[in-house]
C-alpha cells in the first residue's frame, strides 16, 4: 500500500492530510503555523503518521502548498541580487525595468539592470538581432555580484529564441549553476508585468531552494522519502526540479488548493466554492474542475505582475468577524478577532461578539464551549447583513443568472445555511475543513500556452492544434503522464488593429503525475 | 500650470474616464511620461488663451494596436523623431505640442515628447474623448489638413504622408503602422497657433486631471467616487455628467471587425434601476446606451462605465460578467455636435440608424436643475417647448 501526503501552509494553520491509493482521507491534522515553518510541518506530518500507523516509507508522494515565497517578497527577506536584462532595444527604453516598483526594491535592484538589442515583433520577426557581445560583457561585469539572472525578451511568448540564447551566454560566463529566470515561462503578453514576475522569480530562487531542501529534510527525518511536488497558483503541481526554476508560481496557491479540494470532495467540476475562514470568505468559481482565472493584474509585495491567479471575490466576513452596533447601524466585519476567537468569542467564554456568536445565538449552529445569549432582533439583523454580503459575493462570481451548485469549505463554513440565494444546491463535503491540503494532495500537472497567433496563413484548426501540442509538451516536461492529459480550457481572444486576423489563444491542459520511480531522486537536492 | 509626475497620476485616472471604454489603458503611457519628466523636468501646460497666433503647434499621438504596445513598449524617441522630421519638412520650428485625443493613452504621449524637447503642451485636443480614426478630429471638421503628417518607429524610420484628404491619411498611415510592428508615433494636423485656437476642444487635459483628482480625493475622504466624478464635470465646457444606470453586467459579446473590437454589454439594473435593462453598443469606444430599448445616450456624448467602489473607468476589454457598474453620461462639448461633426462621428456614421439626441434633451428635468453651459441653453428651451 502506498500513500500520499498533502500539506498546506497557510497564514494561521498548517494542514496535513494523508490519503490512501484511492485518495481516501486516512488521517488529518491542523497545527498552528510556527515561525520556523518546517517545525510545524514536521509536527503535522508526525501526527498523521502516528494517527494512521502508516510507516513513512510507504508514502510515495508529498505535495506542498506554501506561502514561504510570497512571505519572502512581502517581508523582503533573503532575496537575491539579480542581473535584470531586457531584450528589446532600441524599443522599450521609454519605460525602464522596475517602473512602478516600491522605492526600497527599486533602489536595491536598479544597479544591475539593462536593456539590450534583441526581442521580436508580434509576428515573430526580430526587432533587432540579439546583441551577444553586450550580453557577454554584462555577464562578465556581474560575476560575483549577483546570485541570479532575469531575462525578458519582447514577444518571447511568440518566439523564445533570444531569451534562450541570452541564457546560454550567461551560463557560459557564470557557470551552469547560476539560476536564470526566463520570462516566457512565467506569463503571457504584457512586457512589464511579465518582466516583474521574472525578476521576482530570480529574487526568490535561493530562498525557495532552501525552503525546499529543509522541507525535504524534515520529511526524511520522519522516514518519508517521497517524490516531492509543489502546488502552483493555477491548481496544479510542479516537480521539485521545475519549482526550483520557477518558485514564483507557488504564490497564492492556498485558495486554489482549497477550490481544487472542493471539486474533488464533491465530484463537481462546475460550481461556486465558498471558503469561509476566520477573517474572510473567499468566493471562487470552478470551471471544468479548475479555478477560473482573474483578469486583473495582481500585486505581489507592491509589484505589479501578470500572474495566473484564481479569480476570487473576498469579503471581510468570517467566523471571527466582530459584530458591532453604533449610530451607523449594525456592522459585521471586516474587523476580526481571527484565531483569537477561541479566547475572545462569546461561544468560547470571551466577551467579544463575533459572527460565530450570532449564528450560535440563533440556534443555527453548534460551536464552542459556552451558550450565547444575545437579543434575538439584534442577532437576526446581524445575520441578515452577513447573508446579504455572502449572497452578493456569490452573485458577483456567477457566470450566468442561472442558479448553480455551491460548495462550502473551510473551518467557518458551518456558519452558513444549507440554502443560499442563487445556489441550486449547497454541498458540505466531508473533510471540508482540510479541503486545501486535500487539494494539494490530489492536484494534477498542467501545461499552458498563451500567445498571439496569425490565422491568415493557417486554418483555425491547425492553429489550435499547434497551441494544444505546445501546452501538452509543457505538461509532460512538468511531470505529467502523457496518456492522461486532457484539455482544461481553450480561449480565443481577437486582437484589435492587427492584420491577419490575429488572435490570442490560451490553452491549458492537465494530466496526472507520471509514475514515480521510487528512490531515484531521494535527497538529490538535499545534497547541494 | 507645471505638470509633474503626480499630475500624471491624476490624468491617467481621468483620461481613462474620457476614454469612454476604449482609447487604450493610460498606464504605460503614464510610466513613459513620468520617466521623461524624471529625466528632463516638468512640462508646462498652457491654455488656448496663452497660445500666440504665430505659434507652430504639432499634435502628437500614437496609433495602432494597444495589445502590441503593452508588449513592445516604445523607445521613447519616436515622437521626437517625428516632430523633428515635420519641422524639417515645413521649414519651421515647433513652439508647442498638443494631444489629438485626451481620452485613454494618447493623453500621455504629448508629455513624453514635450519633456524631451522642453516644449509646452496646449490644454486642448481634437475630440475631448477617444475615437478610433484620424479624421475623427475637430481639426478635420473645421477644415485643417491632416497632412503633411508623419509616423515614426523605434528605429527612426519615418514615413511622411501627403494625401488629398484626411480619410486617405487614416488608411495609408494605418497600413504603414502594421509594417512598423503594430503601432507608430504620429504627428498630423500641423497648425498655426491661430488654427489651434479656432479648432481645438478647450481645456480637455485639465478636465482629465480634474476628474482624476476628484477620484483621488474621494478615496482619501472615503466619499462616493462616482458622485465625485460627476461633480467634477460641473462648470466645464462639457456640462454636468449624469448617472445613467446602475447595474450588473449579465452578458458581454465581442468580436473584431475591420480591426475594431465590436460588441455589446448587457446590464441588469439594481437599486433604483431594478427591473430595467441597459444595452451598450461599442466599437472600441462606447457608442450607444439604451435602457429597455430606448436610446438614452449616443455618440459623440461620452458613455463610460465606472466601478462604483473605486470610481475608476472600466475599459471594454476588462469588462466581464458579474461586475457592478455605474454607467455615466457626460455631454460632449458643443463644438462636437455641429452638423458637419455629426456626419463624421454621429450614430449613423458608426452604422446605427438613429438620430443623435443630446443628453440635455434625453434628461430635461436633470439639466433644468443642474444647469448647462451657456452655449447649450438652446437644448433646455427646445425640450421645454416639446413638453408643452
Amino acid at each position: 500500500m502506498t500513500y500520499r501526503l498533502g500539506i498546506d501552509v497557510g497564514g494561521t494553520n498548517t494542514d496535513v492530510v494523508l490519503l490512501d491509493k484511492e485518495n481516501r482521507v486516512i488521517a488529518k491534522t491542523k497545527t498552528a503555523v510556527t515561525s520556523d515553518i518546517v517545525t510545524g510541518i514536521r509536527a503535522g506530518v508526525g501526527r498523521v503518521l502516528e494517527q494512521s500507523g502508516v510507516d513513512g516509507a510507504q508514502i510515495s508522494h508529498a505535495m506542498l502548498g506554501t506561502t514561504q515565497v510570497t512571505n519572502a517578497i512581502i517581508e523582503r527577506r533573503e532575496l537575491n541580487d539579480v542581473a535584470i536584462v531586457r531584450l528589446g532595444a532600441p524599443a522599450t527604453r521609454a519605460v525602464k525595468p522596475l517602473a512602478g516598483w516600491p522605492d526600497d526594491l527599486r533602489a536595491r535592484y536598479a544597479e544591475y539592470s539593462w536593456i539590450v538589442g534583441g526581442g521580436h515583433e508580434f509576428d515573430g520577426r526580430e526587432i533587432a538581432s540579439l546583441d551577444e557581445a553586450e550580453i557577454r560583457s554584462i555577464a562578465e561585469s556581474v560575476k560575483g555580484k549577483v546570485q541570479a539572472v532575469a531575462i525578458t525578451g519582447v514577444f518571447s511568448p511568440v518566439n523564445t529564441d533570444h531569451e534562450e540564447r541570452a541564457a546560454g551566454i550567461f551560463r557560459e560566463v557564470l557557470g551552469e549553476e547560476i539560476p536564470i529566470s526566463l520570462s516566457y515561462q512565467l506569463g503571457s503578453v504584457g512586457l512589464l508585468e511579465r518582466e516583474n514576475a521574472t525578476v521576482l522569480n530570480a529574487a526568490v530562487s535561493s530562498v525557495a531552494k532552501r525552503a525546499t531542501m529543509s522541507f525535504q529534510q524534515a520529511l526524511a527525518d520522519l522516514g518519508v522519502h517521497a517524490a516531492l511536488y509543489l502546488a502552483q497558483n493555477d491548481g496544479t503541481l510542479m516537480s521539485v526540479e521545475y519549482a526550483l526554476l520557477y518558485p514564483i508560481l507557488t504564490i497564492a496557491c492556498g485558495p486554489t488548493n482549497s477550490m481544487r479540494g472542493a471539486a474533488y470532495l464533491t465530484g463537481l467540476k462546475n460550481a461556486i466554492v465558498v471558503d469561509v475562514g476566520g477573517t474572510s470568505t473567499d468566493v471562487g468559481v470552478l470551471v471544468n474542475g479548475f479555478p477560473r482565472e482573474s483578469f486583473v493584474a495582481v500585486d505581489v509585495g507592491g509589484v505589479r505582475t501578470n500572474f495566473r491567479m484564481p479569480d476570487l471575490y473576498s469579503i471581510g466576513l468570517g467566523g471571527g468577524s466582530r459584530v458591532t452596533e453604533s449610530e451607523v447601524g449594525i456592522e459585521v466585519g471586516p474587523k476580526s478577532v481571527g484565531y483569537r476567537i477561541v479566547e475572545e468569542g462569546r461561544a468560547f467564554g470571551g466577551d467579544t461578539t463575533t459572527f460565530t456568536d450570532i449564528v450560535v445565538a440563533l440556534g443555527k449552529a453548534t460551536v464552542g464551549t459556552h451558550a450565547v445569549q444575545l437579543p434575538t432582533d439584534f442577532a437576526q439583523r446581524a445575520y441578515d447583513i452577513a447573508m446579504a454580503k455572502t449572497a452578493e459575493a456569490i452573485d458577483r462570481m456567477k457566470t450566468s443568472a442561472e442558479p448553480v451548485p455551491l460548495i462550502l469549505v473551510g473551518g467557518g463554513s458551518v456558519l452558513l445555511p444549507s440554502e443560499l440565494e442563487g445556489a441550486s444546491e449547497v454541498h458540505r463535503p466531508e473533510n471540508f475543513d482540510v479541503a486545501n491540503a486535500i487539494g494539494a494532495a490530489i492536484a494534477q500537472v498542467s501545461g499552458r500556452v498563451d500567445r498571439i497567433f496569425a490565422m491568415d496563413q493557417k486554418s483555425r484548426e491547425e492553429v489550435l492544434e499547434e497551441a494544444k501540442s505546445i501546452a501538452i509538451a509543457e505538461a509532460i516536461r512538468a511531470g505529467a503522464e502523457a496518456s492522461t492529459i486532457e484539455i482544461v480550457e481553450i480561449e480565443e481572444i481577437p486582437i484589435a488593429y492587427l492584420p491577419g486576423n490575429a488572435v490570442r489563444i490560451k490553452v491549458t491542459v492537465a494530466g496526472t503525475l507520471a509514475t514515480y520511480n521510487f528512490g531515484s531522486k531521494v535527497g538529490a537536492y538535499a545534497n547541494h | 500650470m507645471r505638470i509633474t509626475e503626480e499630475d500624471l497620476e491624476a490624468l491617467s485616472i481621468g483620461a481613462a474616464i474620457l476614454g469612454t471604454g476604449g482609447g487604450g489603458d493610460p498606464l504605460i503611457g503614464k510610466w513613459m511620461a513620468q520617466q521623461a519628466i524624471r529625466e528632463h523636468g516638468p512640462v508646462e501646460l498652457i491654455s488656448l488663451d496663452e497660445v500666440e497666433n504665430h505659434d507652430v503647434v504639432f499634435p502628437v499621438a500614437m496609433m495602432g494596436a494597444p495589445t502590441v504596445f503593452l508588449e513592445k513598449v516604445p523607445a521613447g524617441e519616436e515622437g521626437y523623431v517625428a516632430v523633428r522630421r515635420m519641422e524639417r519638412h515645413l521649414g519651421k520650428s515647433v513652439t508647442a505640442l498638443c494631444p489629438i485625443e485626451c481620452g485613454g493613452m494618447n493623453s500621455m504621449i504629448p508629455f513624453v515628447v514635450a519633456a524631451r524637447m522642453g516644449l509646452p503642451v496646449v490644454d486642448g485636443d481634437g475630440m475631448g474623448r477617444a475615437f478610433p480614426e484620424l479624421q475623427m478630429e475637430t481639426f478635420h471638421i473645421l477644415g485643417v489638413s491632416g497632412t503633411p503628417a508623419c509616423i515614426a518607429d523605434e528605429w527612426g524610420n519615418v514615413v511622411l504622408f501627403e494625401t488629398v484628404d484626411n480619410f486617405r491619411l487614416e488608411s495609408f498611415a494605418r497600413a504603414c503602422t502594421v509594417k512598423m510592428g503594430g503601432y507608430s508615433h504620429l504627428v498630423d494636423y500641423p497648425m498655426t497657433g491661430e488654427q489651434v485656437k479656432n479648432t481645438a476642444v478647450r481645456g480637455t487635459v485639465t478636465m482629465g486631471i480634474q476628474l482624476g483628482r476628484a477620484v483621488q480625493a474621494a478615496h482619501r475622504n472615503h466619499s462616493n467616487p462616482v458622485e465625485a466624478v460627476l461633480a467634477a464635470t460641473r462648470d466645464t465646457i462639457y456640462g454636468h455628467g449624469i448617472a445613467l444606470f446602475r447595474g450588473k453586467v449579465v452578458d458581454i459579446s465581442r468580436r473584431t471587425s475591420d480591426g475594431f473590437a465590436v460588441g455589446q454589454a448587457h446590464l441588469q439594473g439594481f437599486e433604483e434601476d431594478a427591473g430595467k435593462a441597459m444595452v451598450i453598443d461599442f466599437q472600441n469606444e462606447n457608442l450607444i446606451a439604451k435602457v429597455d430599448g430606448q436610446v438614452v445616450a449616443s455618440v459623440p456624448d461620452l458613455i463610460t462605465l465606472l466601478d462604483p467602489d473605486t470610481g475608476h473607468a472600466i475599459t471594454n476589454e476588462r469588462l466581464r460578467y458579474g461586475q457592478r457598474v455605474v454607467a455615466i453620461g457626460i455631454p460632449t462639448p458643443e463644438m462636437m455636435r455641429s452638423e458637419a461633426a455629426l456626419t463624421v462621428w454621429g450614430p449613423k456614421h458608426f452604422g446605427y440608424d438613429i438620430p443623435f439626441v443630446p443628453l440635455e434633451q434625453a434628461y430635461p428635468a436633470f439639466y433644468q436643475q443642474a444647469g448647462v453651459p451657456n452655449e447649450k441653453e438652446k437644448y433646455l428651451v427646445q425640450s421645454s417647448d416639446a413638453s408643452r
